[in-house]
């Protein structure tokens, strides 16, 4: 039996074929974790707006209504996919496939623990915002292939909105960087580490840079109260009108995935990663991913409770938000941090 | 094989596999369930009366305009990258001529402010 497992971990490890093998491995280990949250962060919004709302939320489909994003799932399925006779279909749908590609492939370089990361590359922070940044090409593309008035209206408005808010969000990371160092994301996490466990993250030094880039998370993923490419009040569904079945699902998949992806970025860069709370003994036997996990879920919750609290922001205040308080403060800040690391010669060196 | 590109494998595995999930969630609805589509289904939508006139008009200049400060702008995120990690080697010279690039900056990000580019009615 010994000898068996030697063998398949001598094969896993020395022969091409078994690391390429190897990598699937990880790689579905990523995949099946995340589209399952993915499932139940659903059924996890509709249950927390609705304990917010004095509601009971989805209680019908098996026991506490835990098979309701099944259900949805399988309902979605078995629907019609609509080709709308004006859209140029070919772009029409790439353009769910291109939202959901990118919110899968950005957790290639998520670190879950010290060096178990499926690719540890030097550039994880560039690759992330890289990634983040293309997917406002699937709201661009769904919006202008579908040719229709909605969908093309919700797009321009996206677009506007997430490049707005990404600049404020680049700024933010830089403050990140200069406290670093690095752009490795497991050395970001590393460099958090300190003597006073929860303090010594970067959320409580950078409290203001912290809220702004929760806030840009909020807009750059299209989520309330920054969701005016959806507002269905006036745009139906904003970008997504003339999606259905599963193009429809595909960006639902996407745009939640992207939400969890968001989360895990933020707790990587202001929450310490997979770092214990407290570096004592009963916290540090627990082991890193389950903390990784445990702070996402707290800034998924904080997604939810911030879309069960806030109306919708009017569209002037959103571009205001962005350009005219976030922009100049972050870029106030960039300078600001690299000048007090200058002047009192704290810059890391690597 | 180079250790670099070593680094990048995983991720173009990630990336084909990804396409593929997608390329199979889209085809099994169309397996899966009854296609009848018909001109009224496939027309794009409308409330309350029929669609007319093709969508792709005219828009507001403004959206075109927050493209281009995009641009302006981050570009400069995408310069000051480097500049953050390599800070530790060039020191009080590199953070002085950073400064001086971001004060030319914010003097023509201070006259988009006062020419009115950034306000929306």
């Amino acid at each position: 039996m010994a000898d068996m497992f030697d063998l398949a971990y001598d094969w896993l490890n020395t022969d091409p074929l078994g690391q390429a093998a190897y990598i699937l491995i990880k790689i579905v280990a990523i995949l099946i974790p995340l589209l399952l949250s993915v499932a139940y962060l659903t059924y996890a919004e509709r249950k927390v707006i609705a304990a917010m709302q004095l509601r009971k939320g989805p209680n019908v489909v098996g026991p506490f209504g835990l098979l309701q994003p099944i259900a949805d799932a399988v309902k979605l399925l078995f629907k019609e996919t609509i080709l709308p006779s004006g859209a140029n279909r070919i772009v029409f749908l790439m353009a769910p496939m291109l939202t959901f590609i990118l919110a899968m492939i950005g957790w290639a370089v998520i670190p879950f623990d010290a060096g178990l990361v499926l690719a540890d590359i030097n550039v994880g922070i560039l690759y992330l915002f890289a990634i983040s940044s293309l997917g406002v090409y699937g709201v661009i593309m769904a919006g202008w292939a579908s040719n229709s008035k909605y969908p093309f209206l919700g797009a321009l408005r996206s677009a506007a909105q997430m490049v707005s808010y990404e600049v404020s969000m680049g700024f933010v990371i830089i403050t990140v960087l200069l406290l670093v160092g690095s752009l490795n994301l497991s050395d970001i996490v590393m460099a958090q580490q300190g003597d006073y466990g929860i303090f010594s993250w970067f959320w409580l030094p950078m409290l203001p840079m912290f809220v702004i880039f929760f806030i840009s998370v909020l807009a750059e993923t299209n989520r309330s109260p920054f969701d005016l490419p959806e507002g269905e009040s006036e745009l139906v569904a904003g970008f997504f009108v003339e999606y259905s079945s599963m193009t429809f699902a595909l960006f639902f998949l996407g745009e939640y995935a992207n939400m969890i992806l968001m989360s895990a970025m933020t707790s990587i860069l202001f929450l310490g990663g997979w770092l214990p709370p407290v570096d004592i003994a009963p916290f540090t036997w627990i082991p890193g991913p389950f903390w990784l996990i445990a702070k996402i879920c707290v800034v998924l919750f904080f997604f939810l409770w911030v879309r069960a609290t806030f109306p919708r922001y009017r569209y002037d205040q959103l571009m205001r938000l962005g350009w005219k308080v976030f922009l100049p403060f972050s870029l106030f800040w960039v300078v600001l941090t690299a000048g007090v690391l200058v002047a009192f010669d704290w810059v890391p060196h690597t | 094989m180079d250790a670099l590109l070593a680094e990048y494998l995983p991720i173009l595995i990630f990336l084909g596999i990804a396409i593929g999930l997608s390329v199979v969630i889209v085809a099994a609805s169309y397996i899966v369930a009854r296609q009848r589509p018909d001109s009224e289904k496939v027309s794009s939508y409308e409330c309350g009366f029929e669609a007319f006139d093709d969508a792709r008009s005219r828009f507001d200049v403004r959206f075109y305009l927050v493209a281009i400060l995009f641009i302006i702008f981050d570009l400069e995120v995408a310069f000051l990258f480097p500049w953050a990690v390599a800070l530790g080697d060039i020191g009080v010279f590199g953070f002085w001529s950073m400064v001086i690039f971001l004060g030319i900056l914010t003097v023509g990000f201070v006259y988009e402010w006062k020419k009115g580019a950034l306000e929306w009615e």
